[in-house]
């Protein structure tokens, strides 16, 4: 499902026309977006939660040239299934 | 930040009662759900993908008694955060989510 697709469905469910429903979708995605990046979790209950892991730097090997590299210290944005979602992916 | 501030958010930025607004985000997440449910990937531009892994059963151990135990095939959800958030994530500046669908 793309968002396209995802904007069509839930359209379909609301009585708002396409482009608002778009707006609104952006809206939430944004929204995530921005509270992760000021380092906010986001806990949605019956979906899951979103937040940032902390990657220490480590040393990594160029698999070419068997080369050390040095990777820096990183943030990765994390997406844990909630119970609800995970069973229901598992049915 | 919980589902509460997402819908307040919703009713702020458009003209909807906060009841509206609350419908409106509980029926984008379901409809997630439910494509999840039926083994369907959910691809957000500029934020992540949500995929379905098939994993197989294997053998694992319960780390305290040192215990072997089968663990059963199962299917798991797997979140791949776009670049564009990953880089957000990192305080570059990554596009703004509101590209226009195509």
């Amino acid at each position: 499902m793309t968002k396209a697709e995802l904007v069509e469905q839930v359209a379909q469910n609301i009585n708002l026309t396409k482009k608002q429903t778009e707006t609104i979708i952006n809206t939430l995605f944004k929204s995530i977006t921005e509270a992760l990046r000021d380092g906010d979790k986001v806990e949605l209950r019956g979906f899951g939660s979103f937040r940032i892991r902390q990657r220490d730097p480590r040393e990594g090997r160029n698999p070419k040239t068997g080369e050390t590299v040095q990777i820096p210290a990183k943030k990765v944005p994390f997406f844990k299934a909630g119970k609800e979602l995970r069973e229901m992916v598992d049915s | 930040m919980i589902k509460a501030d997402l819908v307040d958010t919703v009713y702020q930025k458009v003209g909807l009662s906060r009841n509206e607004a609350a419908h409106i985000v509980e029926v984008i997440f379901s409809v997630m759900k439910e494509a999840l449910r039926n083994g369907e990937d959910v691809q957000v531009v500029g934020f992540g993908n949500f995929k379905i892994r098939q994993k197989r059963t294997r053998v694992g151990r319960n780390p305290k008694t040192g215990e072997e135990i089968m663990i059963t095939s199962r299917k798991v959800l797997t979140f791949k955060p776009s670049r564009n958030l990953r880089d957000i994530a990192n305080g570059k500046v990554g596009r703004p989510h509101e590209a226009p669908l195509a």
